[in-house]
Protein backbone atom coordinates (compact mmCIF):
# COMPACT_ATOMS: atom_id res chain seq x y z
CA UNK A 1 0.00 0.00 0.00
CA UNK A 2 1.18 3.18 -0.89
CA UNK A 3 1.40 6.38 1.30
CA UNK A 4 -0.17 9.94 -0.12
CA UNK A 5 1.41 12.16 -0.73
CA UNK A 6 -1.19 14.53 1.47
CA UNK A 7 -2.81 12.46 4.46
CA UNK A 8 -5.82 12.37 3.22
CA UNK A 9 -9.00 12.05 5.81
CA UNK A 10 -12.10 13.26 7.89
CA UNK A 11 -10.78 16.86 6.40
CA UNK A 12 -10.41 15.84 3.07
CA UNK A 13 -13.97 14.75 2.74
CA UNK A 14 -14.81 17.75 4.56
CA UNK A 15 -13.15 20.58 2.64
CA UNK A 16 -14.54 18.46 -0.74
CA UNK A 17 -17.98 19.05 0.71
CA UNK A 18 -17.40 22.48 1.48
CA UNK A 19 -16.13 23.18 -2.62
CA UNK A 20 -12.29 22.86 -2.15
CA UNK A 21 -11.21 21.65 -5.62
CA UNK A 22 -7.60 20.26 -4.58
CA UNK A 23 -9.58 18.35 -1.67
CA UNK A 24 -11.44 16.60 -4.75
CA UNK A 25 -8.36 16.53 -6.85
CA UNK A 26 -6.82 14.25 -4.47
CA UNK A 27 -9.41 12.98 -3.62
CA UNK A 28 -10.02 11.26 -6.97
CA UNK A 29 -5.77 10.38 -6.86
CA UNK A 30 -6.57 8.55 -3.76
CA UNK A 31 -9.37 6.59 -5.64
CA UNK A 32 -7.18 6.12 -8.47
CA UNK A 33 -4.12 4.57 -6.78
CA UNK A 34 -6.63 2.59 -4.52
CA UNK A 35 -4.46 4.42 -1.77
CA UNK A 36 -5.38 2.73 1.84
CA UNK A 37 -7.95 6.20 2.99
CA UNK A 38 -9.76 5.87 -0.45
CA UNK A 39 -12.92 3.52 1.11
CA UNK A 40 -13.03 5.58 4.13
CA UNK A 41 -13.45 8.82 2.04
CA UNK A 42 -15.75 6.64 -0.41
CA UNK A 43 -18.39 5.84 3.03
CA UNK A 44 -18.38 9.09 3.66
CA UNK A 45 -19.37 10.83 0.63
CA UNK A 46 -21.67 7.90 -0.30
CA UNK A 47 -24.50 9.75 1.60
CA UNK A 48 -23.87 12.68 -0.74
CA UNK A 49 -24.39 10.92 -4.19
CA UNK A 50 -26.74 10.12 -6.29
CA UNK A 51 -27.70 13.95 -7.35
CA UNK A 52 -25.90 14.17 -10.78
CA UNK A 53 -27.29 13.02 -14.43
CA UNK A 54 -24.40 10.94 -16.07
CA UNK A 55 -23.93 11.06 -19.34
CA UNK A 56 -21.38 8.85 -20.91
CA UNK A 57 -19.91 9.52 -24.79
CA UNK A 58 -18.45 7.18 -26.25
CA UNK A 59 -17.53 6.13 -29.84
CA UNK A 60 -14.62 5.17 -32.61
CA UNK A 61 -11.17 7.14 -31.81
CA UNK A 62 -11.44 9.82 -33.11
CA UNK A 63 -15.07 10.74 -33.99
CA UNK A 64 -14.97 14.08 -32.08
CA UNK A 65 -15.94 12.99 -28.32
CA UNK A 66 -13.54 14.87 -26.95
CA UNK A 67 -14.48 18.45 -28.90
CA UNK A 68 -18.27 17.34 -28.70
CA UNK A 69 -18.12 17.29 -25.14
CA UNK A 70 -16.59 20.73 -24.76
CA UNK A 71 -19.47 22.52 -26.96
CA UNK A 72 -21.82 20.61 -24.91
CA UNK A 73 -20.56 21.18 -21.26
CA UNK A 74 -20.07 25.29 -23.15
CA UNK A 75 -24.54 24.92 -23.36
CA UNK A 76 -24.92 23.62 -20.23
CA UNK A 77 -22.79 26.08 -18.34
CA UNK A 78 -24.78 28.75 -19.98
CA UNK A 79 -28.08 26.91 -18.68
CA UNK A 80 -26.17 27.77 -15.31
CA UNK A 81 -25.65 23.70 -14.74
CA UNK A 82 -22.02 22.71 -13.02
CA UNK A 83 -20.07 20.21 -15.25
CA UNK A 84 -18.21 17.23 -14.04
CA UNK A 85 -15.84 15.53 -16.89
CA UNK A 86 -14.16 12.49 -16.47
CA UNK A 87 -11.71 11.44 -19.90
CA UNK A 88 -10.56 8.86 -20.20
CA UNK A 89 -7.64 7.83 -22.72
CA UNK A 90 -5.30 4.53 -23.13
CA UNK A 91 -2.77 3.24 -20.70
CA UNK A 92 0.04 1.30 -22.56
CA UNK A 93 0.02 -2.28 -22.11
CA UNK A 94 3.77 -2.31 -22.52
CA UNK A 95 5.29 0.80 -20.43
CA UNK A 96 1.80 1.57 -18.39
CA UNK A 97 2.42 4.99 -19.52
CA UNK A 98 -0.32 7.28 -20.81
CA UNK A 99 -0.55 10.39 -23.12
CA UNK A 100 -3.58 12.06 -22.08
CA UNK A 101 -4.84 14.38 -24.90
CA UNK A 102 -8.48 15.10 -24.19
CA UNK A 103 -7.74 18.43 -22.86
CA UNK A 104 -6.48 19.80 -25.36
CA UNK A 105 -9.87 20.35 -26.87
CA UNK A 106 -11.99 21.58 -23.83
CA UNK A 107 -9.00 24.70 -23.08
CA UNK A 108 -11.45 26.76 -23.30
CA UNK A 109 -13.43 25.24 -19.86
CA UNK A 110 -10.31 25.19 -17.99
CA UNK A 111 -10.44 28.69 -16.20
CA UNK A 112 -14.33 28.23 -15.34
CA UNK A 113 -14.52 27.32 -11.59
CA UNK A 114 -18.39 25.52 -12.57
CA UNK A 115 -16.28 23.18 -14.12
CA UNK A 116 -13.82 20.45 -13.19
CA UNK A 117 -11.79 18.09 -15.55
CA UNK A 118 -10.01 15.06 -14.78
CA UNK A 119 -8.28 12.98 -17.15
CA UNK A 120 -7.80 9.42 -15.93
CA UNK A 121 -5.51 6.39 -17.95
CA UNK A 122 -7.24 3.11 -18.41
CA UNK A 123 -4.61 1.28 -16.53
CA UNK A 124 -5.43 -2.01 -17.57
CA UNK A 125 -8.95 -2.13 -18.16
CA UNK A 126 -10.55 -2.98 -21.40
CA UNK A 127 -13.99 -1.80 -21.16
CA UNK A 128 -13.02 1.63 -22.72
CA UNK A 129 -13.60 2.77 -19.00
CA UNK A 130 -11.00 2.62 -15.70
CA UNK A 131 -11.53 0.68 -13.33
CA UNK A 132 -11.75 3.25 -10.60
CA UNK A 133 -14.18 5.57 -13.01
CA UNK A 134 -17.25 5.17 -11.29
CA UNK A 135 -15.42 5.91 -7.78
CA UNK A 136 -14.48 9.38 -9.66
CA UNK A 137 -18.08 9.88 -11.00
CA UNK A 138 -19.21 9.89 -7.02
CA UNK A 139 -16.69 12.03 -6.10
CA UNK A 140 -17.91 14.68 -8.78
CA UNK A 141 -21.42 13.75 -7.35
CA UNK A 142 -20.73 14.92 -4.05
CA UNK A 143 -18.55 17.45 -5.02
CA UNK A 144 -21.98 19.29 -5.92
CA UNK A 145 -21.70 18.73 -9.95
CA UNK A 146 -24.95 18.78 -11.63
CA UNK A 147 -24.14 16.74 -14.48
CA UNK A 148 -21.27 15.03 -15.57
CA UNK A 149 -19.45 14.04 -18.45
CA UNK A 150 -18.05 10.40 -19.18
CA UNK A 151 -15.67 10.18 -22.17
CA UNK A 152 -14.81 6.77 -22.89
CA UNK A 153 -11.56 5.97 -24.69
CA UNK A 154 -11.26 5.65 -28.79
CA UNK A 155 -13.53 2.12 -28.64
CA UNK A 156 -14.15 -0.37 -31.63
CA UNK A 157 -16.55 -3.00 -30.78
CA UNK A 158 -17.74 -4.11 -28.09
CA UNK A 159 -16.23 -1.83 -25.26
CA UNK A 160 -19.62 -1.51 -23.74
CA UNK A 161 -18.58 -0.74 -19.81
CA UNK A 162 -20.05 3.23 -20.22
CA UNK A 163 -23.38 2.11 -19.91
CA UNK A 164 -23.00 0.58 -16.08
CA UNK A 165 -21.77 4.40 -15.28
CA UNK A 166 -23.64 6.34 -17.09
CA UNK A 167 -27.76 7.30 -17.03
CA UNK A 168 -27.49 7.96 -20.73
CA UNK A 169 -25.38 7.14 -23.21
CA UNK A 170 -24.40 8.87 -26.55
CA UNK A 171 -22.46 6.98 -29.28
CA UNK A 172 -20.60 8.89 -31.14
CA UNK A 173 -20.12 8.31 -34.91
CA UNK A 174 -18.45 9.45 -38.49
CA UNK A 175 -18.73 8.66 -41.42
CA UNK A 176 -16.54 6.83 -43.88
CA UNK A 177 -15.83 3.84 -41.78
CA UNK A 178 -17.60 1.19 -43.21
CA UNK A 179 -20.34 -0.44 -45.10
CA UNK A 180 -23.64 -1.58 -43.51
CA UNK A 181 -22.89 -4.49 -41.98
CA UNK A 182 -21.00 -3.12 -39.36
CA UNK A 183 -23.66 -0.91 -38.16
CA UNK A 184 -25.64 -4.13 -37.69
CA UNK A 185 -22.87 -5.95 -35.92
CA UNK A 186 -23.11 -6.17 -31.83
CA UNK A 187 -21.83 -3.45 -29.63
CA UNK A 188 -21.59 -0.86 -29.55
CA UNK A 189 -24.41 0.36 -31.34
CA UNK A 190 -26.23 -1.52 -29.41
CA UNK A 191 -25.94 1.25 -26.50
CA UNK A 192 -26.64 4.32 -27.74
CA UNK A 193 -29.46 5.92 -26.16
CA UNK A 194 -28.79 8.88 -28.31
CA UNK A 195 -26.72 8.84 -31.55
CA UNK A 196 -24.52 11.76 -33.01
CA UNK A 197 -23.31 11.62 -36.37
CA UNK A 198 -19.91 14.28 -36.23
CA UNK A 199 -18.67 15.83 -38.63
CA UNK A 200 -21.58 15.38 -40.80
CA UNK A 201 -20.02 17.69 -43.73
CA UNK A 202 -18.12 15.01 -44.66
CA UNK A 203 -19.46 13.00 -47.58
CA UNK A 204 -20.94 9.65 -46.36
CA UNK A 205 -22.99 11.73 -43.76
CA UNK A 206 -26.75 10.82 -44.87
CA UNK A 207 -25.91 7.44 -45.90
CA UNK A 208 -24.90 7.03 -42.37
CA UNK A 209 -27.87 8.11 -41.54
CA UNK A 210 -29.85 6.01 -43.32
CA UNK A 211 -27.98 2.83 -42.67
CA UNK A 212 -28.24 3.24 -38.51
CA UNK A 213 -31.70 3.81 -39.07
CA UNK A 214 -32.57 1.06 -40.84
CA UNK A 215 -30.57 -0.81 -37.86
CA UNK A 216 -32.41 1.14 -35.11
CA UNK A 217 -35.64 0.40 -37.15
CA UNK A 218 -35.01 -3.75 -37.41
CA UNK A 219 -34.84 -3.29 -33.28
CA UNK A 220 -37.67 -4.50 -31.73
CA UNK A 221 -37.02 -4.25 -28.40
CA UNK A 222 -36.87 -0.85 -29.09
CA UNK A 223 -40.60 0.67 -28.57
CA UNK A 224 -40.26 2.40 -25.46
CA UNK A 225 -37.40 4.53 -26.71
CA UNK A 226 -36.55 4.68 -29.91
CA UNK A 227 -33.02 6.29 -30.52
CA UNK A 228 -33.05 9.54 -31.81
CA UNK A 229 -29.94 10.24 -34.51
CA UNK A 230 -28.89 13.80 -34.81
CA UNK A 231 -26.16 14.67 -37.38
CA UNK A 232 -23.72 17.75 -35.78
CA UNK A 233 -20.19 19.73 -36.60
CA UNK A 234 -19.05 19.56 -33.52
CA UNK A 235 -16.23 22.19 -34.38
CA UNK A 236 -18.15 24.65 -35.58
CA UNK A 237 -20.71 24.09 -33.22
CA UNK A 238 -23.83 23.05 -35.58
CA UNK A 239 -26.38 20.64 -34.32
CA UNK A 240 -25.42 20.72 -30.44
CA UNK A 241 -28.79 22.67 -29.30
CA UNK A 242 -30.27 19.96 -30.91
CA UNK A 243 -28.55 17.26 -29.51
CA UNK A 244 -29.02 18.83 -25.98
CA UNK A 245 -32.52 18.72 -26.59
CA UNK A 246 -32.55 15.17 -27.54
CA UNK A 247 -30.42 13.95 -24.35
CA UNK A 248 -32.69 16.18 -22.01
CA UNK A 249 -35.75 13.92 -23.61
CA UNK A 250 -33.79 11.40 -23.05
CA UNK A 251 -33.41 11.43 -19.27
CA UNK A 252 -36.83 13.18 -19.14
CA UNK A 253 -38.00 9.46 -20.39
CA UNK A 254 -36.14 7.71 -18.29
CA UNK A 255 -36.87 9.40 -15.02
CA UNK A 256 -40.56 9.22 -16.00
CA UNK A 257 -40.77 5.21 -17.21
CA UNK A 258 -38.46 4.23 -13.99
CA UNK A 259 -36.29 3.36 -16.50
CA UNK A 260 -33.70 5.16 -14.11
CA UNK A 261 -34.53 3.81 -10.94
CA UNK A 262 -33.71 -0.08 -12.52
CA UNK A 263 -30.76 1.36 -14.31
CA UNK A 264 -29.04 3.18 -11.28
CA UNK A 265 -30.67 -0.04 -9.44
CA UNK A 266 -28.70 -2.48 -11.48
CA UNK A 267 -25.76 -0.58 -11.09
CA UNK A 268 -25.46 -0.62 -7.51
CA UNK A 269 -26.04 -4.53 -7.77
CA UNK A 270 -23.36 -4.92 -9.99
CA UNK A 271 -21.04 -2.32 -8.04
CA UNK A 272 -21.71 -4.32 -5.14
CA UNK A 273 -21.09 -8.09 -5.86
CA UNK A 274 -17.48 -6.15 -7.77
CA UNK A 275 -16.37 -4.60 -4.79
CA UNK A 276 -17.23 -7.83 -2.96
CA UNK A 277 -15.41 -9.72 -5.49
CA UNK A 278 -12.81 -7.50 -5.72
CA UNK A 279 -12.67 -7.30 -1.57
CA UNK A 280 -11.99 -11.15 -1.65
CA UNK A 281 -9.44 -10.89 -4.11
CA UNK A 282 -7.44 -8.79 -1.88
CA UNK A 283 -7.92 -10.93 1.08
CA UNK A 284 -6.71 -14.13 -1.16
CA UNK A 285 -3.55 -11.95 -1.98
CA UNK A 286 -2.78 -10.75 0.87
CA UNK A 287 -3.18 -13.41 3.13
CA UNK A 288 -2.65 -16.99 0.88
CA UNK A 289 -0.38 -15.43 -1.77
CA UNK A 290 2.20 -12.74 -0.12
CA UNK A 291 2.28 -14.88 2.77
CA UNK A 292 3.87 -17.97 0.32
CA UNK A 293 0.69 -20.18 1.33
CA UNK A 294 0.42 -20.70 -2.33
CA UNK A 295 3.60 -21.85 -3.22
CA UNK A 296 3.84 -24.12 -0.29
CA UNK A 297 1.07 -26.05 -1.55
CA UNK A 298 2.60 -26.27 -5.24
CA UNK A 299 4.37 -28.93 -4.46
CA UNK A 300 2.38 -31.15 -2.86
CA UNK A 301 -0.15 -31.25 -5.51
CA UNK A 302 2.78 -31.81 -8.57
CA UNK A 303 3.65 -34.58 -6.39
CA UNK A 304 0.13 -35.84 -7.01
CA UNK A 305 0.06 -36.06 -2.26
CA UNK A 306 -2.69 -32.73 -2.92
CA UNK A 307 -4.99 -31.66 -5.22
CA UNK A 308 -6.00 -28.23 -5.55
CA UNK A 309 -9.89 -29.12 -5.35
CA UNK A 310 -9.39 -30.28 -1.96
CA UNK A 311 -7.26 -26.98 -0.92
CA UNK A 312 -9.37 -24.82 -2.10
CA UNK A 313 -12.10 -26.07 -0.13
CA UNK A 314 -9.71 -26.02 2.81
CA UNK A 315 -9.27 -22.52 2.17
CA UNK A 316 -12.51 -21.52 1.53
CA UNK A 317 -13.34 -23.22 5.45
CA UNK A 318 -10.94 -20.97 6.71
CA UNK A 319 -11.66 -17.98 5.72
CA UNK A 320 -15.44 -18.52 6.14
CA UNK A 321 -15.21 -19.00 9.65
CA UNK A 322 -13.28 -15.81 9.94
CA UNK B 1 -1.70 -3.62 -6.21
CA UNK B 2 -1.64 -1.03 -8.42
CA UNK B 3 1.21 1.01 -8.61
CA UNK B 4 1.55 4.13 -7.82
CA UNK B 5 1.41 5.95 -11.13
CA UNK B 6 3.55 9.67 -11.72
CA UNK B 7 1.33 12.15 -13.32
CA UNK B 8 3.21 14.55 -15.62
CA UNK B 9 1.20 17.99 -17.01
CA UNK B 10 3.11 19.01 -20.27
CA UNK B 11 2.12 22.35 -21.19
CA UNK B 12 3.11 24.97 -23.63
CA UNK B 13 2.62 28.33 -22.20
CA UNK B 14 2.89 31.70 -24.15
CA UNK B 15 2.57 32.14 -27.71
CA UNK B 16 5.25 30.21 -29.65
CA UNK B 17 3.91 27.70 -31.73
CA UNK B 18 6.54 25.25 -31.93
CA UNK B 19 5.53 21.89 -29.67
CA UNK B 20 7.59 19.28 -31.63
CA UNK B 21 10.31 19.00 -28.71
CA UNK B 22 7.11 19.28 -26.41
CA UNK B 23 5.66 16.05 -27.66
CA UNK B 24 8.97 14.42 -27.79
CA UNK B 25 9.20 14.85 -24.50
CA UNK B 26 5.75 13.60 -23.57
CA UNK B 27 6.08 10.65 -25.63
CA UNK B 28 9.25 9.56 -23.54
CA UNK B 29 7.78 9.81 -20.56
CA UNK B 30 5.21 7.73 -21.83
CA UNK B 31 7.34 5.44 -22.54
CA UNK B 32 8.94 5.76 -18.74
CA UNK B 33 5.24 4.48 -17.64
CA UNK B 34 4.11 8.03 -16.59
CA UNK B 35 0.93 9.28 -17.21
CA UNK B 36 1.05 12.24 -19.47
CA UNK B 37 -1.35 15.25 -19.41
CA UNK B 38 -0.94 16.84 -22.82
CA UNK B 39 -2.65 20.70 -22.79
CA UNK B 40 -1.17 21.62 -26.16
CA UNK B 41 -0.28 25.05 -27.23
CA UNK B 42 -0.77 28.48 -26.13
CA UNK B 43 -1.31 28.31 -22.31
CA UNK B 44 -1.70 31.11 -20.12
CA UNK B 45 0.03 30.22 -16.15
CA UNK B 46 -3.98 30.50 -15.21
CA UNK B 47 -4.90 27.35 -17.21
CA UNK B 48 -1.57 25.58 -16.28
CA UNK B 49 -1.97 25.89 -12.83
CA UNK B 50 -5.63 25.45 -12.78
CA UNK B 51 -5.44 22.02 -14.93
CA UNK B 52 -2.69 21.12 -12.89
CA UNK B 53 -4.63 21.38 -9.62
CA UNK B 54 -7.39 19.25 -11.35
CA UNK B 55 -5.43 16.57 -12.87
CA UNK B 56 -3.24 16.19 -9.41
CA UNK B 57 -0.62 15.93 -11.25
CA UNK B 58 3.16 15.27 -9.65
CA UNK B 59 4.90 17.31 -11.60
CA UNK B 60 4.76 20.06 -14.20
CA UNK B 61 6.71 20.18 -17.41
CA UNK B 62 6.94 23.25 -19.85
CA UNK B 63 8.38 23.98 -22.19
CA UNK B 64 9.23 27.53 -23.94
CA UNK B 65 11.04 28.55 -27.46
CA UNK B 66 10.23 32.20 -27.33
CA UNK B 67 12.24 34.12 -24.48
CA UNK B 68 9.05 34.53 -22.61
CA UNK B 69 10.21 32.31 -19.46
CA UNK B 70 12.08 34.87 -17.33
CA UNK B 71 8.19 35.98 -16.74
CA UNK B 72 6.13 32.87 -17.54
CA UNK B 73 7.85 30.10 -15.81
CA UNK B 74 8.35 32.37 -12.45
CA UNK B 75 4.59 32.94 -12.75
CA UNK B 76 3.31 29.27 -12.81
CA UNK B 77 5.02 28.80 -9.93
CA UNK B 78 3.37 31.13 -7.90
CA UNK B 79 0.23 29.90 -9.05
CA UNK B 80 0.67 26.27 -8.26
CA UNK B 81 2.05 27.21 -4.94
CA UNK B 82 -0.78 29.59 -4.37
CA UNK B 83 -3.48 26.82 -5.02
CA UNK B 84 -1.92 24.54 -2.05
CA UNK B 85 -0.18 22.24 -4.80
CA UNK B 86 3.41 22.51 -2.07
CA UNK B 87 4.67 19.56 -3.70
CA UNK B 88 4.69 19.50 -7.32
CA UNK B 89 7.76 19.18 -9.30
CA UNK B 90 8.09 22.30 -11.47
CA UNK B 91 10.60 22.32 -14.25
CA UNK B 92 10.73 23.68 -17.73
CA UNK B 93 12.77 23.32 -20.97
CA UNK B 94 13.06 24.80 -24.27
CA UNK B 95 15.77 27.42 -25.93
CA UNK B 96 16.68 28.79 -22.32
CA UNK B 97 20.15 30.55 -21.94
CA UNK B 98 22.37 29.64 -19.54
CA UNK B 99 22.61 32.76 -17.67
CA UNK B 100 18.94 32.84 -17.46
CA UNK B 101 18.93 29.72 -15.39
CA UNK B 102 19.87 30.88 -12.13
CA UNK B 103 16.91 32.98 -11.49
CA UNK B 104 14.37 30.96 -12.94
CA UNK B 105 16.00 28.05 -10.48
CA UNK B 106 15.80 30.57 -7.60
CA UNK B 107 12.28 31.58 -8.35
CA UNK B 108 10.90 27.47 -7.52
CA UNK B 109 11.83 25.79 -11.36
CA UNK B 110 13.75 22.79 -10.11
CA UNK B 111 15.52 22.14 -13.27
CA UNK B 112 15.92 23.70 -16.58
CA UNK B 113 16.62 21.02 -19.78
CA UNK B 114 17.86 23.06 -23.10
CA UNK B 115 17.94 21.77 -26.54
CA UNK B 116 20.43 18.15 -26.50
CA UNK B 117 19.37 17.07 -23.45
CA UNK B 118 18.70 13.10 -23.41
CA UNK B 119 15.05 12.42 -22.79
CA UNK B 120 16.28 9.99 -20.16
CA UNK B 121 18.55 12.59 -17.88
CA UNK B 122 14.48 14.46 -17.55
CA UNK B 123 12.74 10.97 -16.51
CA UNK B 124 15.79 9.94 -14.26
CA UNK B 125 15.35 13.72 -13.03
CA UNK B 126 11.50 13.20 -12.02
CA UNK B 127 11.83 9.44 -10.68
CA UNK B 128 14.79 11.21 -8.22
CA UNK B 129 12.42 14.07 -7.35
CA UNK B 130 9.11 13.41 -7.36
CA UNK B 131 7.76 13.01 -3.23
CA UNK B 132 5.90 10.03 -2.81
Amino acid sequence: MFISKVVLGIDTVKELLTGSRLALSRTITAIENEYEEASAIMRELYPHTGHAFVLGITGPPGAGKSTLTDKLAREYRKMGKTVGIIAVDPTSPFSGGAILGDRIRMNGLTLDKGVFIRSMGTRGSLGGLSHKTADAVKALDAFGKDIIFVETVGVGQSEVDIVKAADTTMVVLIPGMGDDIQAIKAGILEIGDVFAINKADHEGADKLQAELNMMLDLDGSMLEWRPPIQKVIANQGEGINELIALIDKHYTHIKETGLLVRRRHERIRTELLELLKSSIGSYITKNIVDSGRLDNYLSDIELRKNDPYTIVRELLNELLKK
Amino acid sequence: MMEKHIRVLVAKPGLDGHDRGAKVVARALRDAGFEVIYTGLRQTPEQIAEAALQEDVDVVAMSILSGAHPHLFPKVVELVRANGMKDTLIIGGGVIPEGDIPALKKAGIAEVFTPGTPTGDIVEFIKTHVKK
